[in-house]
């Protein structure tokens, strides 16, 4: 039951702050699903329909908490935090997005993780490679402060060796100096 | 064995003089007691060379290739160096049907008209896969034979045997072994992964060391040559790997964190690496075994990079403690650090000259990431650019007899391993591998093990 209360916070926390962002894309999708709406309601056969449809209600309060987890736990490996070049200091947008990560970690009460430390390719392997090392131990320092536990949190820096994006260009770069977080 | 001091600073004056000394010398009837090439001024005037076609020792058939692949291969041996001008054999002038091998048969007036001050005579014979081999240098002004030597082996071991009488020449002329009997290491992402590969001195026989399927990156040769240390992802983590080179000996160093950039101490079975057990980089002295001795550095900053003074007494390394990567050097035992780096924010990668009080590293230009390679001398700590222009070049890496610099660049396009004089000129490609590689580690001269 914990657990229960913990997603309906996380997804008031996590997901609406994210729909937040996305109405602007969500719109289109709302128009052109509408058209598809009224043929269904023309159909006939309505009653077979409501009793499937009483199943699909209680799967779906279990669906919607698997989707808000799911959610969560996406938004928590897919949202980065990124740095200044040569530099591991949290700047503000990096501190929110942290805050974010310790609100689903005392949720989560159970996992693991990793923060991976990257670099941009400009500058010589080592030095990045230890770059990457403070840009991680900038994040989990922070988490701790927030209350996390640290030995629930890993560190490994990766240097330049893992870009995600290639192209000799500053928004590329950009890209590349990150803090990544695995659940392990 | 006389050694010119060098004189820094005065480039001109001293290679004037140089070649003054050196006329004379070659002049002396005592001529091989003296060094031909100056170590420390080896680039400023390569000595012409003749390398005389060999001939059939006996009058058993040999076909002609393999005698051209011989002269050829010690041509390129000996080119490879920087030392010589090698001349043209078409300007040769020789009797093609009577060349002479032995000093008593050859009229060294043909050599000196043409400009050759050394000459280099050979001759072969193949039984089966069975060979003999005859080499000779000589002194042409003197007409003295300044090394001689006889080998014989099978076929396969054409290539050892041409570089075991590279040896004794460059020994001869520089008092130096020179570095036909070193191999390098190097990073190649051939297979899809960063993995080791060792090479010889040229670039030949190019072979996989590693095969972690991970990243495994800057291989140190112990200074007997028997040991690498590399930092690897193999546990999903960068640890230090210390392996035997033939052999199955194999240390780990996994302590908490970032474990990078080993460096063996000259002449000790120890080495200095960047651990971050403490929180952040910091460098440590530790056993062949992996066993910490001691820390040596202590400092908020990124500490990483060590690399040794040859008396094994300091180290140089890489330090953030002023904001921006700079090369520090550190007296072990007084724990004094001096900055030596002060031209440009984003120096990194020294590696000190195996035989001097110079450190080669990487310069970055913050605004466009890229780097060449400046050798900077620890009595007047003026940096010198050894490369511009051309890409990225990055890691390089001293010839154990410190006369020759390998670096990756990206003059090319991909990343490759190249060659340089310590003057920066005679660069070259090193190899052609599928991939792109990086990280050269040079080792010491491996013949005597």
């Amino acid at each position: 039951m914990m657990r229960k209360k913990q997603w309906i916070f996380l997804a008031l926390v996590l997901i609406v702050p994210a729909m937040l962002f996305t109405v602007s894309c969500q719109k289109q999708t709302v128009k052109t699903e509408e058209p598809m709406a009224e043929p269904a309601a023309e159909e006939p056969a309505a009653v077979e329909e409501k009793e499937e449809a009483v199943e699909v209600t209680s799967d779906a309060s279990l669906a919607a908490d698997e989707a808000a987890l799911m959610a969560a736990r996406n938004m928590f490996l897919n949202e980065h935090i990124y740095f200044a070049f040569d530099k591991y200091n949290l700047d503000d947008v990096a501190q929110e997005v942290l805050m974010r990560k310790a609100d689903f970690l005392r949720a989560m009460a159970d996992i693991y993780i990793t923060i991976e430390g990257h670099c941009d390719e400009r500058g010589t392997n080592e030095y990045n490679l230890a770059l990457g090392d403070r840009r991680a131990e900038s994040a989990k320092s922070f988490l701790v402060d927030m209350g996390i536990e640290a030995y629930r949190i890993s560190t490994v820096s990766y240097g330049e060796e893992r870009p995600l994006c290639t192209e000799q260009t500053e928004e590329c770069w950009a890209k590349n100096r990150r803090d990544q977080f695995v659940i392990n | 064995m006389k050694k010119a001091n060098c004189m820094r600073r005065s480039i001109i004056p001293t290679a004037a003089l140089w070649v003054a000394v050196a006329v004379a010398v070659l002049a002396s009837p005592a001529a091989a007691q003296y060094e031909y090439i100056d170590i420390n001024k080896p680039f400023l005037r390569k000595i012409p060379m003749a390398i005389q076609e060999c001939v059939p020792l006996n009058d058993q058939p040999i076909v002609q290739e393999n005698l051209l692949q011989t002269t050829q291969q010690l041509t390129d041996m000996l080119n490879f160096t920087g030392y010589f001008q090698m001349l043209d054999r078409e300007a040769f002038l020789v009797d093609p049907l009577k060349p002479a091998v032995k000093a008593a048969d050859i009229n060294f007036a043909n050599w000196t008209t043409i400009g050759a001050e050394l000459l280099i005579t050979g001759g072969m014979a193949k039984s089966g896969e069975m060979i003999d081999l005859e080499f000779r240098l000589f002194d042409t002004f003197s007409g003295k034979q300044l090394v001689g030597k006889r080998y014989n082996g099978k076929m396969t071991d054409l290539r050892s045997i041409i570089r075991r009488f590279c040896t004794e020449v460059v020994l001869q002329l520089t008092g130096n072994r020179g570095v036909f009997g070193s191999k390098i290491a190097f990073v190649s992402t051939g297979s899809g992964s960063k993995e080791l590969y060792l090479c010889d001195f040229d670039g030949f026989n190019p072979e996989k060391f590693t095969a972690h399927k991970s990243i495994s990156i800057f291989p140190a040769w112990s200074s007997d040559g028997k040991w690498l240390a590399y930092t690897t992802y193999a546990n999903n983590k960068p640890d230090i790997f210390i392996r035997q080179v033939n052999g199955n000996g194999r240390v780990v160093i996994d302590k908490k964190g970032t474990n990078m950039t080993p460096a063996w101490a000259p002449g000790r079975f120890e080495l200095a690496a960047s651990l971050s057990v403490s929180g952040d980089q910091e460098i440590y002295l530790l056993t062949g075994k992996g066993k910490i001795i001691k820390r040596i550095t202590r400092n908020w900053a990124a500490d990483l990079s060590p690399t040794w003074s040859p008396d094994g007494k300091k180290i140089a390394f890489v330090s953030s403690r002023s904001g921006s990567p700079q090369i520090y050097v550190q007296e072990l035992d007084s724990g004094r650090v001096e900055r030596v780096t002060f031209e440009g924010n984003y120096n990194t990668q020294p590696k000190w000259s195996p035989v001097g009080n110079r450190i080669v590293y990487t310069g970055t230009t913050f605004e466009t990431g890229l780097s060449d390679i400046f050798l900077i001398d620890m009595e007047d700590l003026e940096p010198v650019r050894l490369t511009g222009d051309a890409g990225n070049n990055e890691s390089p890496d001293w010839s154990p007899d410190g006369s020759l610099i390998v670096f990756s660049s990206t003059r090319e396009g991909p990343s490759r391993l190249y060659v340089m004089t310590t003057y920066g000129t005679d660069q070259r490609r090193l190899l052609s591998l599928p991939g792109e590689q990086s990280n050269p580690g040079w080792s010491p001269d491996l013949s005597n093990y």
